[in-house]
């Protein structure tokens, strides 16, 4: 308690990279873990209403959403969910090398990391261009020859609408990671300090978690209904 | 509540105001305190916009056929009223103001957890305003505040869109502010400050922060859906396309409802302070009174559906929806009773903000009650979406948010400023809000359970009596909002000086010097009393 208290007054004798409200290091560390996890809470929230909404939908018209979901490309989602599982084990791995102090592995980790979100969001962006050319994106191209047509073109209003938000938090996911990296090849990060590091992963994860039940009720849902 | 570790330093230290001066200090200022003045400002301009509209309304029904507008017209400014008022005014008012201000300060810490999202929430507050504001300018909102489907994502032709938009931004804010206070109640307490410790006003704000976070994300993702269905013409809500219009209503409620507890939260953490100050005496049942504030933001997360009794919800469901509505009561009259139990025997003076947050119970208790009414199956049938509803909620906000937000604002005035305000102007500009608040709405509850509807702008001739007696509350309301107004900008430069604590009150934020240091305490301060503890700190508060 007295070094708290001398640590407040004073604050010279903190290490630079303490913001000078935190009266020690690990009240910062224990209080950036702890804005992100909430942070994930309220995402869990904004993802949760949209499943909820899908998912009333989805039980009052369950013919027409298992035709649009049998619309999916089954391989190119699962490739994409293996790619994300990946980045998952790279981030981790970026988190542990962040711990030992190991700049290099850490800085190798987070391009691997960054890189296999690119390739997920081109796969991502190859598939919105086969719903394109089979006319299955509402607003701007959509057929359906069936009698569910509007429940039909609703799926897919849901899968641009939640798909897309998602890619939207990879983009900023990778955004973020290359703040990270930056931060590693400016020499900001040790054994000692690397919150930022954890802090990130926390969010990458969530987003990957995020799109495995996407894949669930999107790809996986029509695949027993048509074939 | 404490003592300082070394004895009050000499006042050589610069206070928040006058450090660094001009714009780009103030703008660019990561201290929780400016912030907060940054919000009071920002939000009394809304408040007096959203009040405008109001006056037009109650202007434009003096006369049975409506004195001044076109109906388009009056539902514009409806809307905007509602739209002003809810998310602009009573949202971010306590929290943004008084709760940035303040929770540092009381739990001994030199700022929130995180300053720069303090900041950049008062930024994404101010875009979302004034997005908002350009789409009335353009032309307005017709939906209602509450936008339903189907007329707002198809049939209304009026600016929706850029409304929504402006809301969605601004939800933002309220999650980075709700965010920054859970965190910083959870790590930032100074040594000694324990959870039991804690103001009330903390353990009301913490529950606040609760429902900003994991309610406002629902409302977001549901402005977003509309807007999306709006611009693109695709269906999500609307029938005609396969939707379901009472699955948007399931989704705006899930917010809305909770967000009348972001609204009356922080009035009653507000109140929690005042009582105890003015009547000498710690609150009556701490413990019951600190997690009644976890119980209503929990239970109130389970009610949303009494907003739709008519709206086709099957029976079973409505009956546990108004089983629910009934249990929120509890925790609100658990409150209700320890702060009249606190009074009882205590020493009591008279002040501006015990005016202020007597008024409040009383008000408050009659908006709890026809809550009550309308938690009811059949009463709520008689008196859905008439003037019963309108009062019922205007008691609650008004009565209940606005009077602990005046409260607060005159309670904590002279930590903010450094000064006092005139008390006897003050005295009676509580009284003329207290008189006029009363002469404006309660009418309102004879005229909606005789069967006005609400949100017409023409009704029958039997009804004009009590609607101008409603516009002329309107007016006295008027005069009093605008008095304190007047008078606190001008106790801002020629208010007697306030010093440290002249209500001899115990909080932490009462120990140092009034304007406050830039990092609020010259020593870190630790906490060794109790909350409340009057007669533990005698000695210390006569000093004072
Ligand atoms: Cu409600």
């Amino acid at each position: 308690m007295p070094d708290m208290v001398s640590n407040l007054s004073g604050g010279g004798h903190l290490p630079s990279r303490v913001r000078d409200h935190f009266r020690t290091a690990e009240q910062q560390r224990e209080s950036e873990m702890l804005g992100m996890w909430i942070f994930l809470a309220t995402e869990v929230m904004f993802f949760g209403a949209l499943f909820v909404a899908f998912t009333v939908y989805r039980t009052g018209y369950p013919q027409a959403f298992g035709a649009g979901s049998a619309d999916m490309n089954i391989v190119l989602g699962s490739i994409n969910t293996a790619i994300l599982i990946t980045s998952s084990l790279t981030m981790a791995l970026a988190v542990h090398a962040s711990e030992v102090g190991n700049q290099r592995w850490l800085q190798v980790l987070l391009v691997l990391t960054m890189l296999l979100g690119c390739v997920f969001l081109a796969i991502k962006g190859v598939e919105y261009y086969q719903h394109y050319l089979d006319h299955k994106m509402p607003a701007v191209w959509f057929e359906y020859s069936g009698a569910d047509g509007s429940k039909v073109q609703m799926f897919f209003v849901f899968y641009f609408f939640m798909t897309g938000l998602h890619a939207l938090h990879m983009l900023v996911g990778i955004g973020v990671l290359l703040v990270i990296l930056g931060r590693s090849l400016a020499g900001s990060f040790s054994a000692e300090y690397h919150t930022p590091v954890a802090v990130a992963a926390l969010y990458w994860s969530f987003v990957d978690i995020i799109w495995v039940f996407l894949f669930a009720i999107f790809y996986l849902q029509g695949l027993h209904v048509m074939r | 509540m404490t003592t300082p570790q070394a004895p009050p330093a000499a006042p050589s230290h610069i206070d928040y105001l006058s450090e660094r001066q001009g714009i780009w200090p103030w703008l660019l200022t990561t201290d929780h305190k400016r912030i907060g003045l940054l919000y009071t400002a920002s939000i009394t301009g809304f408040f007096f916009i959203g009040g405008f509209f109001a006056l037009l309304m109650r202007l434009h029904l003096l006369e049975p056929k409506g004195a001044l507008f076109g109906l388009e017209t009056y539902n514009k400014l409806f809307t905007m009223h509602g739209i002003i008022m809810v998310w602009f005014f009573l949202i971010p008012s306590i929290p943004g103001t008084l709760g940035n201000f303040l929770i540092p300060m009381m739990i001994g810490a030199k700022d929130l957890a995180f300053p720069k999202l303090n900041l950049a929430s008062w930024y994404v507050f101010m875009t979302g305003g004034i997005v908002t504001l350009y789409s009335m300018l353009r032309g307005g909102v017709d939906t209602g505040w509450t936008f339903y489907v189907p007329f707002s994502t198809t049939y209304s032709t009026a600016y929706v869109a850029g409304a929504a938009i402006g809301i969605f931004i601004a939800g933002f804010s309220s999650i980075m502010t709700g965010l920054n206070f859970i965190v910083t109640i959870h790590r930032m307490r100074a040594p000694g400050m324990t959870w039991f410790r804690m103001p009330i006003f903390l353990w009301s704000m913490y529950a606040t922060s609760l429902v900003l976070v994991l309610a406002t994300p629902v409302l977001a993702i549901t402005l977003l859906m509309v807007i999306f269905e709006r611009l693109f013409r695709v269906g999500i809500f609307d029938p005609s396309l396969g939707g379901d219009p009472v699955l948007f209503q399931h989704m705006f409620w899930f917010y809305s409802h909770p967000a009348v507890y972001i609204m009356i939260l922080p009035a009653m953490a507000v109140i929690s302070e005042i009582i105890p100050t003015f009547s000498r005496k710690p609150i009556f049942g701490y413990t019951a009174v600190a997690y009644s504030s976890l119980g209503i933001a929990v239970v109130g997360f389970l009610v949303w559906g009494h907003h739709m009794f008519v709206a086709g919800l099957s029976v079973y469901s409505a009956m546990a929806f108004s089983f629910l509505s009934y249990l929120v009561a509890i925790p609100s009259a658990i409150k209700v009773f320890n702060w009249t139990a606190t009074m009882v025997k205590g020493s009591v003076s008279w002040d501006t903000p015990m005016l202020y947050a007597i008024g409040f119970l009383g008000l408050f208790t009659i908006g709890g009650m026809t809550g009550l009414f309308l938690a009811a199956l059949g009463i709520d049938v008689h008196v859905t979406d008439t003037y019963f509803v309108v009062a019922h909620f205007h008691y609650i906000m008004v009565g209940g948010a606005v009077m602990g937000y005046l409260g607060g604002v005159h309670y904590w005035w002279p930590k903010i400023s450094g000064k006092m305000y005139p008390e006897g102007l003050a005295r009676l500009s509580a009284l003329i809000v207290f008189i006029g608040f009363n002469l404006t709405f309660f009418p309102q509850f004879i005229l909606g359970y005789l069967g006005m509807p609400r949100r017409y702008a023409a009704y029958p001739d039997e009804f004009q009596f009590l609607h101008v007696l409603s516009t002329a509350g309107a007016t006295i309301l008027g005069v009093g909002y605008i008095l304190p107004l007047c008078y606190l900008i001008w106790s801002w430069k020629y208010g007697k000086p306030a010093g440290r604590n002249p209500w001899r009150a115990t909080g932490l934020e009462w120990q140092t010097s009034s304007p406050p240091p830039s990092h609020n305490f010259e020593v870190t301060p630790v906490c060794t009393h109790p909350a409340y503890d009057f007669e533990g700190m005698k000695e210390e508060l006569e000093l004072a």
